[in-house]
Parts: structure tokens; C-alpha cells; sequence
């Protein structure tokens, strides 16, 4: 009789559904994963080392970068940290920005990873469907900040400017027809909040379209149902947050538990799954981006009747205006100490999370007093998901490592920092 | 949320009496300070004591306290009087006599909504050592190997403890104070050997911003 042994695979990590770069190392029995060995750390970049070695404010640029698909929101506990050590409080309307961008960022995470998640495991017009709704979003990235993904709007005591009250239009070319252009510039016609608010009206009937391609979809419901199945104990062992968490019966939401800025004002729901596999996380995820519509929606009507400032008013922290730096030498001075030595934070230790699209992204900060951070640490929701996955993968056949990378939702940029 | 904090403080003090010491910390935070023995011990009553019930493990950080409160900014004795960056820096040392290396835990409980964080101090400055907590929190797997292979902190009793997120076959640990930033070797492919080579590194290290240490409080 033949002797039969354990096969060796190398997955990734230069691999369309690896996510990014994923390296498993999968030991294989047939076609039955015995063991698997994710490596990481080929996009480490050392971020949090760079930070220690820049004044706080030029830093915020990096966190767009961790979890490249949800930048706001990593910038939103950065900043958080900053001013708590700082003792500061933000002013209503930039909360209130905050929260809006924060949901719009949570639905821009959740239709890349809806649309990358299907296009893995075999529906490929999903992914066309989703970015389509994307772009708009990544518009109004562009209208506050002027990029379309690495904002760099939040900073410590506020946001950057106020919201924008015209948005950028479409132009006739040689490629778009000037009627072309004109009907993709009807919603644009008025400020961000007009075209934001015709979004949300339009973006319910969009999750109905993924949804009626997905939800029921027999093939769907074969690659995810009881796949990667994790009980609620278990989940909480392996540090699960996030839709990880409620996927598997947790209602655990830090937008509720711990609410940070406007969000104790915010009527939504949190979804929560029964069985813990993948396809629970899926209808989680699908539900949540309702409920980011519903949120966006109120913090809309609410901005709309409350002018006010968007920035705190002291000098150590943002920067003069540009008209006062004219005439003014005071703050020509503040305007030069701020963008070359920064500011001073008190010595001290604290750590911000917020309830980010992929679970809890959390920033510990120490200071020692200095202009730079002396320790900055990133606590990555995905970490600690990629870590579980080798004990999730067990038993499963190949393909259902697939869907079970697709349901992590993983984003390297975060995970190697 | 402030007498939760205040009841919670009072739950752990009479919990772990001795073996856990409380240090100040901002409004809303709970630090505890413990000893490297103690760790194991502390951190299974911190998961399951009644009222403590710390289910989740959601970080663990190495910290290098090696030029805590130390600035860049050249200044002799005469300035040191005569401006405001002079700065008291007795209080900081106290930091780092504790020990270079800590690692710093922070715990989330699900169940009751509340979350504290430890710090441990390593006893030894050259091998640092610690127990590791995978038998508490799975959870503890990854960053423990992740503050091993940026600080070179040995965690007795980890199953797997390799580097994790620098380069196959990296020599000395990037996140450690004295490491630097630029790094010490820099690769490129070479045409003649037909593969990529490690060499030293040949940018020079710089300094944009210096590090600066005002005493100054923030003010309107």
C-alpha cells in the first residue's frame, strides 16, 4: 500500500483573495486543512516608530494608513487620544462631523469588503454594484479634504474645516458627453450635506440589490453557511470585537457601551447574529451599513440646523488663521511653532478605541511630556482576528479558507502596522 | 460612569490586595502596577473574579522606558534656569528605575462594561523575561509574539514564540529606543549575484524636529 502523507502548501503572498499580503503556510490532508500557519509583517512599516519620531499632528496622515479602507476612523482614535492627554473637548459640530464620517467610512469599509468578500467566493457583480456606491462616498471624502482616500480631516481639537458648501462637478470631455456630465452633476448641484442626503435616500435601495443577489443565493449560502463557526465564549477568548463579535451573538458595541463623542444622541440598532459563521457576519455587516444610513441621516438633519465652530479655540493646538497671520505677529509666531516643533502633551498614558468598521481600533499613547509621542501603539482589530484564523481554518476544506479570510475582513495595512 | 470606576477600583484593591499596585492615571482609566511574579496569579483573578470578570483581552504592548522624559534640545546650565524648556525631570526618572522593559496589558470585560490596564515591569534590563498569559487569554498568542519580536521580550511559557512581523531572518529588535530609526541594513537587488543583498545602510540618521520638553500647560 502506498504510503500517503501531509501535503505542504504555500498560499499567498501574491494571491487575489490573500487580501493583501497574506502568507499561509496550509498542511493538508487531501484536501482537509490540518494546520495553518498565516505569516505576517510583509507590509510592516514600522508606523508606530515613526510616529515616536514626529510631532503629534504630522502622525495623523500615517493612521489613514493602517486600515487603508476605513481612513477616518483610525484617525478618529488617534486624535481621541491626543486630547484626552491634552484635556480638551471638542466642539459640538465637529462631533457631530465626526460621527457622520465615521459612518461614512463604516460604509465605505463594509462595501470593499462586501464586494472583495463576493468576488472571492464567486459573485462577481456584487463587487461592480459596490464600488459604484462607493465612489460617491469617496467624493465626499474628497469635498472635505480635498483626497479622496487619505483625508487626514480629523485633527486633535476638531476637524479641519468646516463641510464644503459646494461639491466638485463632472466635466464634459472627450470621454463624457456634456449630457453625460450633466446628469452625474444633478445631485452635485447643491452643498455636501444636499448630496449626502440624496445618498442615503438612494442607499437603501442599493443593500436591497446586493441583498437580493446574495442573501437567498443557494450558492451563497453554500460557501458560508456554517463555515468558520465560532461560539460566543470562544469569541470573546480570542479577542473577537467588532462584527467578529456580534456575528457570533455578542451584542457588544463600544458606539453603545462606551459611546465616545455624539453617539449617546444617535438612535441606531446593533445586529446581532445566532450561529457564529459566516454567514451570519455577512447579514451583520449588510445590516450595519442600514444602520450607518439611518446615523448619517439624523447627523445630517442635525448639522444643517446648528452653524458653529468646527475647531477649538486655542492657540497651542490649531493652527491661526491665514488672514490673522497677515497682520499679526502673535500669531505668525504660533503659526511657525505649530507646524515645525507642534505642540506639547502632558505626560501621561491613556488609551482611546473606537468601535471602527472591522471591530475596536484603539490607540495607546504615551507621552512623557515631549512634542512627539515617547509610545504610540495601534491596537488592530484585525490582529487579533488573523490570529484566530488558524484555529478557525482547522478541518475546513481549501476553499472555505477563502471565505474565511473574506469574513476577518482583514486589511494588512493595519494588521503589519 | 465615574462611581463605576470608583466601585470597580475598590473591587480590584480588596481582590488582589498586595499583589497589584494602583497608579494614577487620567479621569475614567484604572493603571494597575504589578510584579512580574504576580502576573499569572493577578491576571486569573482579574478573569475570574466576580465583579472583575476581565473576558477580554484587547492589547498587549511592550514599552521601552530607555530616554523617558529625556528631550534633544542642547541647553548648558545657564539656560536651564533662565528659560521655561528647563524642566523638573526627577519626577520622570522614577519611570524607568522600575525597569527599561514593561508590558503593558489592557483588559476589556464584555460582560460588565469596563476595562482596566496592567503594566509590568521587567525585572531584568538585559534579558527580559516575563510569563506569558496564553493560558489565560488565547487571545495573548500574537502579541506576545509581537512584543517579543519589536522589543526582545521572552515570554515563559509561550507556545510559539517566533517573530511575527519583521523580515525572515531579522537580526535585533526594531522598536527597542536605541535601535535606529533608518535601521541597519538596506537591501537591493544585484545584477552580478543574480539576487537581493543585505548591506549597511548608507543614509545618514537625521533629526528633523527635535524632541522638546516645555512645562508648560496648555492654555486658551
Amino acid at each position: 500500500m502506498a504510503e500517503i502523507r501531509n501535503f505542504t502548501i504555500n498560499f499567498g503572498p501574491q494571491h487575489p483573495a490573500a487580501h493583501g499580503v497574506l502568507r499561509l503556510v496550509l498542511e493538508m490532508d487531501g484536501e482537509v486543512i490540518c494546520k495553518a500557519d498565516p505569516h505576517i509583517g510583509l507590509l510592516h512599516r514600522g508606523t508606530e516608530k515613526l510616529a515616536e519620531s514626529k510631532p503629534f499632528n504630522q502622525s495623523i496622515g500615517y493612521m489613514d494608513r493602517l486600515d487603508y479602507v476605513s481612513m477616518m476612523c483610525n484617525e478618529h482614535a488617534y486624535v481621541m487620544a491626543i486630547e484626552r492627554l491634552l484635556g480638551i473637548t471638542v466642539p459640538e459640530r465637529a462631533q457631530y462631523i465626526r460621527v457622520m464620517f465615521d459612518e461614512v467610512t463604516r460604509i465605505l469599509n463594509h462595501l470593499m469588503w462586501l464586494g472583495a468578500h463576493g468576488m472571492d467566493i464567486g459573485a462577481m457583480t456584487v463587487l461592480l454594484l459596490c464600488f459604484k456606491e462607493r465612489e460617491d462616498l469617496m467624493d465626499c471624502y474628497e469635498a472635505v479634504s480635498g483626497t479622496r482616500m487619505h483625508a487626514t480631516y480629523y485633527r486633535p481639537g476638531g476637524v479641519y474645516r468646516d463641510l464644503p458648501t459646494e461639491m466638485p462637478k463632472y466635466q464634459a470631455s472627450k470621454w463624457r458627453s456634456r449630457k453625460d456630465a450633466d446628469r452625474l452633476n444633478e445631485a452635485r448641484s447643491g452643498s455636501l450635506l444636499d448630496f449626502l442626503e440624496d445618498f442615503t435616500r438612494r442607499f437603501p435601495k442599493a443593500v436591497d440589490e446586493y441583498e437580493t443577489l446574495l442573501t437567498d443565493n443557494r450558492i451563497w449560502k453554500q460557501r458560508t453557511v456554517n463555515i468558520g463557526v465560532v461560539s460566543p465564549e470562544r469569541a470573546k477568548q480570542l479577542g473577537f470585537t467588532g462584527p467578529m463579535l456580534r456575528g457570533s451573538g455578542i451584542a457588544w458595541d463600544l458606539r453603545r457601551k462606551q459611546p465616545y463623542e455624539v453617539y449617546d444622541r444617535m438612535e441606531f440598532d446593533i445586529p446581532v447574529g445566532v450561529n457564529g459563521d459566516c454567514y451570519d457576519r455577512y447579514l451583520v455587516r449588510v445590516e450595519e451599513m442600514r444602520q450607518s444610513n439611518h446615523i448619517i441621516r439624523q447627523c445630517i438633519a442635525w448639522l444643517r440646523a446648528n452653524p458653529g465652530p468646527v475647531m477649538i479655540d486655542s492657540r497651542k493646538v490649531r493652527p491661526p488663521r491665514r488672514e490673522e497671520m497677515k497682520g499679526d505677529m502673535e500669531s505668525l509666531i504660533h503659526h511657525f511653532k505649530h507646524f515645525t516643533e507642534g505642540y506639547c502633551v502632558p505626560e501621561g498614558e491613556t488609551y482611546a478605541a473606537v468601535e471602527a468598521p472591522k471591530g475596536e481600533f484603539g490607540v495607546y499613547l504615551v507621552s512623557d511630556g515631549a512634542n512627539k509621542p515617547y509610545r504610540l501603539k495601534c491596537r488592530a482589530p484585525g490582529f487579533a482576528h488573523l490570529a484566530a484564523l488558524p484555529e478557525m481554518v482547522e478541518g475546513h476544506m481549501l476553499a472555505d479558507v477563502v471565505s474565511m479570510i473574506g469574513t476577518l475582513d482583514v486589511v494588512f495595512g493595519e494588521v503589519d502596522r | 460612569m465615574s462611581e463605576h470606576i470608583a466601585a470597580l477600583a475598590g473591587n480590584i484593591d480588596t481582590q488582589l490586595g498586595a499583589r497589584a499596585r494602583r497608579v494614577g492615571s487620567l479621569p475614567g482609566e484604572l493603571t494597575l502596577e504589578v510584579a512580574p511574579a504576580d502576573l499569572l496569579s493577578v491576571a486569573k483573578t482579574l478573569r475570574d473574579a466576580p465583579g472583575l470578570q476581565f473576558d477580554t483581552l484587547i492589547d498587549i504592548c511592550g514599552v521601552d522606558y530607555l530616554n523617558y522624559g529625556r528631550d534633544e534640545w542642547q541647553t548648558n546650565s545657564a539656560t536651564r534656569s533662565g528659560f521655561s524648556r528647563g524642566v523638573d525631570r526627577n519626577a520622570l526618572r522614577a519611570q524607568e528605575e522600575k525597569g527599561r522593559y514593561a508590558v503593558v496589558y489592557h483588559l476589556l470585560s464584555v460582560a460588565l462594561n469596563h476595562r482596566v490596564r496592567v503594566r509590568v515591569h521587567c525585572t531584568s534590563n538585559d534579558d527580559p523575561m516575563i510569563d506569558s498569559v496564553t493560558g489565560i487569554w488565547p487571545a495573548a498568542n500574537w502579541f506576545e509574539r509581537e512584543a517579543f519580536d519589536l522589543f526582545g521580550v521572552l515570554f515563559g511559557g509561550h507556545p510559539d514564540l517566533r517573530r511575527i512581523l519583521t523580515d525572515y531572518g531579522f537580526i535585533g529588535h526594531p522598536f527597542r529606543k536605541d535601535f535606529p530609526l533608518i535601521g541597519n541594513v538596506e537591501v537591493r537587488y544585484d545584477e552580478a549575484k543574480q539576487r537581493v543583498v543585505y548591506e549597511p545602510v548608507t543614509i545618514e540618521p537625521r533629526t528633523l524636529v527635535p524632541r522638546v520638553i516645555r512645562g508648560d500647560r496648555l492654555s486658551g
